[in-house]
């Protein structure tokens, strides 16, 4: 019996966690992969090298504007009337500039907007699909920085706490159903998009380990997972820590 | 700033780490007020790889495959792909990088930097020999593309370059056909080395593959154990997943010391006789041994240590080697690590590559400070007396007379350099 080719939406595609997964996704199987992007110039780029490691995998790359509800609605309805979808990840975000978002609101706004809004958007869009078909696993990337607000990067942090508060509130909802929702909290991850703090001597993951853990709990349907897995237990302190001596820390 | 080190660990020194991750937009990053080194994996042992107190730009992330022709065997990346990816991808489809060396953990800009070689030096030469397109960027924003029959003085001053011409960014590999991933491996004892030499020259025509791996303390020195191979179909299942282990400390001082250094290099040999003849091994056990094991190097303590790898011309090779192995064991110091092999009788194409027709020794040594450097002066005389040179890739301390007189075409290398590059090797050793 010929492998079942497993459908994946990918939103954010040239997030580097999410291109790892894309990696693993089409390593040792054939699978069918859409790419949902900002840029196609550099997602091509992405897309050529996954062609190059799987030959048999189809790989898609569609555009669209990631803050537009209309938009992102015809883009989901479009691609699930291809044919169904097993997995969405939704993994786009920005790492934003917490200093620069307290003076400028229209910053703060776009940062709210790319890491908290539109992620829900997107989600939303897909669960009521795979809810009709019974079938599909929504996977959103959000972040330790949801767990709890702190002095260096709130803003970003309320854009994920919203993404988490999201999530828990749609596997509350999907709880007697066949769809499974994944929230990943990813720690620092050595990419591109944290280059700022690993010139400030920040310890991080490797993005290739972070994506294993992601890919691994789609697998399993986990409905929370850290990666990697000891931020679980790192988070579990901070998230308790009494206020006063909380507000003593410098983080 | 981020403490950064090669895979020596001699040195921790500050530096800007700035990701390259974007092919397209490399100008951006190169722009800088001083200067800046491509750092790949961090798998070169000296001071090539690195710049204190300035820029390094990090290649790991250009990681992309771009095309693969599997007709033709040609492939197209990234600078930041690993070896390792490679080899993963392209055997199962019938093709094998032509040369890596000893380890698979490195990219493929750094595998042309350093024109690194393997174990079939005899038969395929060294990495550059395979690249038929590099992309080059300097930091004034222009972008070079050569190869061996586009731009050649740019080729062959950047094959081996030590990316000091410019920030590697694509490149373009022919592949080699290969029937799978198993060898047909066949160990053997020598005694001394003109023994060794009988082999080597014996397994020339016959064999693929031939390394070998010495004792440089054990009764002066000069016995070893001689590994050579050819791809066989033999195996014929797939290759089992290799057991990864972790180096997860760094022991206070080094494991390596007199007298573990005794007691491993016999039982190693030993054991290696016992287990003399032939064996079908999977390809990456038998070309990266060490690769399975993370973090090795952190066994030498927290001073790291040095490599000292040479190569002399064939006709000095035997009394030369045989000099270096009484000066090592003069000192008590040496290795686990100790490798000799000859090289094909076949000039390199980079300015600064390292293979030439003869024999190479290299030896891993824990950094003991003064004693140590004193013991690499006695063996640098020898290597300058036979005429041979240091490989730059391991290299943390040569003095520049023995750069110049091992490297003389470093003066029409110097024409190529990009004024923006600079490393702590290049400072040594070119002024600037």
């Amino acid at each position: 019996m010929p492998e079942q080719r497993k459908r994946i939406v990918i939103v954010g595609a040239t997030s580097s966690i999410a291109e790892q997964c894309a990696r693993l996704w089409v390593t040792d199987h054939v699978a069918d992969l859409t790419l949902v992007c900002r840029d196609p110039v550099k997602t091509e780029r992405v897309a050529t090298d996954l062609r190059v490691r799987s030959p048999d995998s189809t790989i898609r790359i569609v555009k669209t504007d990631f803050t537009d509800p209309a938009a992102i609605r015809n883009l989901v309805d479009g691609i699930v009337a291809v044919g169904a979808v097993d997995i969405a990840l939704i993994a786009h975000g920005a790492l934003s500039d917490q200093a620069a978002c307290q003076p400028d609101l229209t910053m703060c706004q776009a940062a709210l907007m790319v890491n908290g809004v539109s992620p829900v958007l997107f989600a939303e869009a897909f669960v009521g699909h795979f809810e009709a078909a019974h079938h599909g696993t929504v996977a959103i990337i959000g972040s330790v920085a949801g767990d709890r607000g702190r002095k260096s990067n709130y803003v970003y942090g309320a854009a994920k706490g919203l993404v988490t508060r999201y999530a828990q509130g749609l596997q509350h909802r999907l709880a007697h159903s066949a769809v499974k929702v994944v929230l990943v909290k990813p720690g620092p991850t050595d990419t591109p998009m944290t280059a700022d703090l690993k010139q400030k001597g920040a310890k991080l993951a490797k993005v290739g380990d972070v994506a294993r853990v992601i890919v691994q709990a789609i697998d399993r349907g986990q409905p929370v997972v850290y990666a990697p897995p000891k931020w679980a237990i790192i988070m579990l302190i901070i998230r308790h820590l009494p206020r006063f001596i909380f507000n003593k820390m410098n983080i | 700033m981020v403490k950064v080190s090669s895979w020596g660990r001699l040195s921790h020194g500050d530096h800007e780490v700035r990701m390259l991750a974007d092919r397209e937009r490399i100008a951006g990053p190169l722009r800088s007020n001083r200067p800046g080194i491509a750092y790949g994996n961090g798998r070169s042992y000296g001071d090539v790889c690195l710049n204190p107190d300035g820029v390094l730009w990090r290649t790991t992330g250009l990681d992309r495959f771009i095309s693969l022709n599997a007709t033709t065997g040609r492939l197209v990346c990234e600078a930041g792909v690993l070896l390792r990816d490679i080899q993963r991808l392209v055997i199962p489809r019938g093709w094998i990088l032509p040369v890596t060396p000893g380890t698979q953990l490195i990219t493929v800009g750094g595998a042309i930097a350093n024109d690194v070689h393997g174990k079939n030096h005899h038969r395929l030469g060294s990495f550059g020999d395979h690249v038929q397109r590099i992309t080059l960027h300097r930091t004034d924003g222009t972008r070079i593309v050569c190869g061996p029959d586009l731009e050649p003085g740019w080729f062959a001053a950047t094959v081996g370059g030590v990316g000091l011409t410019g920030v590697i960014t694509e490149a373009e590999i022919q592949l080699h056909r290969v029937v799978g991933p198993w060898l047909e491996a066949e160990t053997l004892t020598y005694a001394n080395l003109d023994a060794f030499f009988q082999l080597a020259d014996n397994s020339e025509i016959g064999w693929e593959h031939t390394v070998s791996w010495i004792d440089c303390i054990t009764r002066g020195g000069g016995r070893g154990i001689f590994l050579r191979a050819n791809p066989t179909e033999a195996g014929g299942r797939p290759v089992p997943r290799a057991r990864n282990l972790t180096m997860p400390l760094v022991p206070p001082i080094s494991l390596v010391n007199r007298l573990s250094l005794r007691l491993f290099n016999a039982a190693y040999f030993n054991l290696n006789k016992s287990r003399a003849g032939k064996t079908v091994t999977p390809y990456e056990s038998f070309f990266y041994p060490l690769d399975n094991i993370q973090d090795w190097n952190r066994m030498y303590g927290p001073k790291g240590f040095f490599q000292y790898q040479s190569v002399v011309p064939r006709a000095v090779g035997r009394d030369a080697v045989q000099a270096m192995l009484h000066e090592i064991a003069r000192s008590g110091a040496g290795s686990f690590l100790a490798v000799l092999k000859t090289f094909g009788d076949r000039q390199p194409v980079g300015l600064l590559s390292f293979p030439q027709p003869g024999v190479t020794l290299a030896l891993d040594f824990p950094n003991h400070g003064e004693r140590t450097l004193k013991l690499f002066e006695r063996l640098d005389a020898i290597v300058r007396e036979a005429g041979g040179r240091i490989y730059l890739a391991k290299d943390a301390r040569m003095p520049r007379d023995l750069f110049e007189s091992g490297y003389p075409r470093f003066v029409e290398f110097m024409q190529y350099r990009d004024p923006g590059i600079g490393s702590a090797l290049s400072r040594r050793l070119m002024e600037n």
